[in-house]
């Protein structure tokens, strides 16, 4: 093995950056690995790099990003961009590659801050070209300034589609109409939990003004549509949606389709680190301390990774992590660790206030994938639909991992990120069980696929 | 149902379990399989789904070709083709020294009797796997060998012998094993039941089952790895191995590439875990790209381990307990008991209904290693 460093942290959003600026100030070696480009993660995406019309997007908060990246570009924290990290094991090394090498790297204690991944939703026509995930489209428009050719459709549940739209709106894109597919009850339901929310007031005030904008620039909210469907030959040329008691069917090239964020767990659960079932976000979550710190006195978890909570959330939940680390090396004691936490928990608890209330009222309407039809591609990777995991069910095969065997279902380059929650759905309404106890995809690494050819030089560092 | 009687207790799922409820439900007698996990799980659905006589061990070919001539009809047979396809298996040789060992491996094959292994030199080698790397010398064949599915397999197994009357009893580990009055006692978590017979099927904790009842055999629990790419076009048929080095390798139908040889994970039996080794998929990955030039362009987008006991002459242990009436064991299949699946259970069936089986077994004793 070669020698190990302090703390490698995976992933260079908010939480990332600030896990490692913590760390780092405390005295720790600390290395920070992120396979885009520039750091920033989702929120601050290309930042650096952005023309200054972008600093007007809404919700882009430029200035609390900039002023990250830049402490963040005078620490010492070493930034190893364009790197993959495709395993993390139990012997504390991670798998690391970047421009055709893979190598092994021993780290005495690692956080993972790899942020969240969008909720893969089929519905009819989900893989027509043109349809695309609401943040897919915004990667384009930070990353290049692109936006759609002509009219694109917004369609989805979830704080991130208002504001993704909005920010299409900014750099001057025609929307067509926003389609909420939230469904009816959602809003009634959250109300009782507005008074909590009212403790941080102002992602409420930005939630109100966001609509404003977008009803302001002529944009249609539609709101408690379900029966989304997009419609075309080669590429989408109608969606087609219930509202209101009516079918509608509209034009459009583009479809942008959001449906809430799931942790993105495959490092961790390739760990086979415990996950829990989370019913009030209907995700898996991984089971860790106040601290981000898992079963693994090594192994922490911060920012989305952790808990879909925001940028500013994902900030301290990093800190926390930072000196979690600091403190597990020894570099501060437990006392000097709990007095600089207490301010940030107190922060922290700000963020998370208004959590249950946009969580109930962005629920999404996770019952209808199982009623997809038998027709509709459920694993894009290996073209599985839901009738062939219906087959399989009917075999008696009542288990995801068994599902999987049997159809390939997960078995393609993206491991099951895109059809677990589908599959695991469909399995729980067939079979009568919460979704709860059908559980996930077992996973393995190289979470990300890597060359043949890398893995055969790969450099262990043993000699 | 807390309780039961039963002709035959199976302990553990796997295609081995399996078949002998299969075979002994066809004949008649009640058996129940006990399952840990979920039927499957382990070994018999993960694993490479290599069905080859190519290469075993003397001892195992009698086995090995009377399991095959039951691949050939498993559809047949199950109702289900389990995605059996008749491939070929080829070991390479890469030096003359190498070719020199795969003749004199013929020439033994063929004192035997049997007919099945066929060398070849590099002209038939590179029109069977025009892909591999031309420093190869040569190759022994094995042409109506092939390769399954596992998972789907052993599933098929297991709903024919439901059909035929079998039980099965999935997520509960037998824990407790008495033997009372001339009849066998197993406790598996909610369920005390009973049964004349008692046929250890546990796979990699095949032989701590087997200390348990005393009858201790020095078998390890290994986990040997497999890797699987992304789909590349269609560029060998056979299934692939190599004489001077641990590989498997065969392309799907669905165009992925799946990677084995032996090379090993960390077992963790006790935790039900595997834990992945890189330097060691390292090894597997650099000896596909000497032997393929074309897999140097391939992604991995998955590695995985299955559990599996060895035994130290490399062959399974098959049949009775040296020590106990009514007991079998059927473990240790060394990384290469898929393809015996089909026939082991006959072989346990014979043994329960007429107290011995035409096949050679002697070789398998559970008590060999003793002394
Ligand atoms: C598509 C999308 C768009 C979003 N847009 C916004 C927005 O505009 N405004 C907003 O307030 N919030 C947005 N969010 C929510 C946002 O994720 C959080 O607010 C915040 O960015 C979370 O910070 P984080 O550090 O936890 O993760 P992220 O910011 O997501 O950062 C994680 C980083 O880890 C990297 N990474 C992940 N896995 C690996 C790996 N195996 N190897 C190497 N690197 C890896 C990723 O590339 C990424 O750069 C968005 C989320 C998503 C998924
Ligand atoms: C990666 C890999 C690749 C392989 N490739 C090939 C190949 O290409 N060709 C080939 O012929 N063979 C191959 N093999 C070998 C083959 O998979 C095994 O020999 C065969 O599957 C063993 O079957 P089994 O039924 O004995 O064991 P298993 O399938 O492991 O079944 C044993 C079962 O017993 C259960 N069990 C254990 N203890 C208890 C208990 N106390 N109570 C209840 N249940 C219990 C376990 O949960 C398990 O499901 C490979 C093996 C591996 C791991």
């Amino acid at each position: 093995m070669a020698a190990a460093i302090d703390l490698g942290i995976i992933g260079a959003g908010p939480a990332g950056l600030s896990a490692a600026l913590t760390a780092a100030e405390l005295g720790l070696e600390v290395h920070l690995f992120d396979d885009g480009p520039s750091p920033g993660g989702r929120i601050f995406k290309a930042l650096e790099a952005a023309p200054a019309d972008r600093r007007w997007y809404p919700g882009d908060d430029h200035a609390r990003g900039a002023d990250l990246l830049n402490r963040f570009r005078a620490s010492d924290v070493r930034y190893h961009p364009e790197t993959t990290v495709w395993s993390v094991s139990r012997e504390r090394e991670l798998g690391l590659a970047a421009g055709g090498r893979a190598w092994l790297l021993p780290a005495r204690a690692v956080i993972l801050a790899g942020g969240a991944m969008e909720r893969p939703w089929p519905f009819p026509g989900w893989t027509l070209p043109g349809v695309m995930t609401a943040g897919a489209a915004q990667v384009l428009l930070k990353t290049d300034g692109m936006v759609a050719d002509g009219p694109a459709l917004f369609a989805g549940a979830g704080p991130l589609l208002y504001l993704i739209a909005a920010q299409y709106l900014a750099a001057g894109a025609t929307i067509a109409a926003l389609l909420d597919l939230a469904p009816a009850g959602n809003a009634r339901a959250a109300l009782g939990r507005l008074p909590g929310a009212l403790r941080a007031p102002h992602y409420l005030r930005q939630g109100l003004a966001l609509r404003r904008r977008l009803r302001r620039a002529g944009v249609p909210l539609i709101r408690r549509v379900t029966d989304l469907e997009a419609r075309g030959g080669g590429q989408v040329e109608t969606v087609s949606y219930r509202a209101a008691g009516r079918r509608t069917e509209v034009a459009a090239r583009h479809l942008f389709v959001h449906m809430g964020l799931l942790p993105n767990s495959n490092l961790a659960a390739s760990l086979d680190l415990p996950h829990d079932w989370d019913q009030g976000r209907l995700c898996w979550r991984p089971r860790l301390d106040g601290w981000g710190a898992s079963e693994l006195p090594w192994l922490a978890i911060a920012g989305d990774g952790y808990d879909i909570a925001g940028a500013v959330a994902a900030e301290r939940r990093g800190e926390l992590a930072g000196l979690w680390a600091a403190e597990g090396l020894g570099r501060i004691d437990v006392a000097e660790r709990d007095r600089r936490a207490a301010p940030i928990h107190r922060r922290l608890n700000r963020e998370l206030a208004v959590r249950p209330f946009l969580d109930r009222l962005f629920r999404p309407p996770l019952e209808d994938l199982a009623k997809l039809d038998d027709a509709i591609t459920v694993c894009r990777c290996e073209m599985v639909s839901a009738g062939d995991l219906r087959g399989a069910l009917a075999l008696g095969c009542g288990e995801v991992n068994q599902l999987k065997a049997l159809t390939r279902a997960g078995m393609g380059r993206c491991q099951g990120r895109q059809c677990a929650g589908t599959v695991a759905q469909l399995i729980a309404a067939e079979t009568g069980r919460p979704v709860a106890d059908v559980g996930g995809y077992r996973m393995r690494g190289p979470i990300k696929p890597i060359p043949l050819a890398s893995l055969a030089a790969l450099e262990t560092g043993d000699d | 149902m807390t309780s039961g009687t039963y002709d035959a207790i199976v302990v553990g799922g796997g295609l081995h379990g399996c078949s002998v409820a299969l075979h002994l439900a066809q004949r008649g007698l009640s058996v129940l399989v006990v399952e840990k996990d979920t039927v499957g799980r382990h070994a018999s659905g993960v694993n490479a789904g290599g069905v080859r006589r190519l290469g075993r061990d003397p001892a195992e070919i009698p086995l090995s070709q009377a399991a095959m001539e039951m691949w050939w009809r498993i559809g047949d047979w199950l109702g289900d083709d389990c995605g059996f396809q008749v491939s070929g298996q080829l070991k390479v040789a890469e030096t003359a020294g190498e070719l020199a060992e795969l003749e004199a491996r013929a020439r033994q094959v063929a004192d035997l009797g049997y007919d099945h292994e066929e060398l070849v030199g590099p002209d038939e080698l590179f029109r069977l796997a025009p892909a591999l790397a031309r420093h190869c010398t040569g190759g022994l064949v094995s042409r109506r060998d092939g390769f399954a599915d596992p998972f789907r397999t052993t599933r098929a197994f297991m709903r024919r012998a439901r059909e035929a009357g079998a039980e099965f009893l999935e997520g509960t580990a037998v824990t407790a094993i008495e033997r009372r009055g001339g009849a066998w006692t197993v406790r598996a978590g909610e369920y005390r039941l009973s049964a004349a017979n008692l046929i250890n099927c546990a796979g990699g904790w095949g032989a701590g089952l087997a200390a348990w009842l005393d009858e201790a055999v020095p078998a390890e629990t290994a986990a040997p790895m497999l890797m699987v790419t992304a789909p590349l076009p269609p560029f060998v048929e056979p299934v692939i191995g190599a004489q001077g080095r641990a590989l498997s390798f065969k392309q799907t139908g669905a165009g992925t590439v799946v990677i084995g040889g032996g090379y090993r994970a960390r077992a963790l039996p006790e935790e039900n875990r595997t834990e992945l080794d890189f330097r060691e998929l390292k090894l597997s990955a650099r000896t596909v790209a000497e032997l393929f030039p074309i897999m140097r362009q391939a992604d991995i987008v998955r590695c995985w381990a299955g559990l599996e006991a060895i035994t130290p002459d490399g062959i399974p242990v098959i049949g009775p307990s040296a020590r106990e009436d009514g007991l079998i064991h059927l473990f240790g299949f060394c990384g290469h008991g898929f393809q015996l699946g089909p026939i082991t259970g006959r072989i346990v069936a014979d043994l329960l209904t007429s107290g011995q089986t035409d096949l050679p077994i002697a070789p398998f004793a559970v008590d060999r290693f003793a002394g």
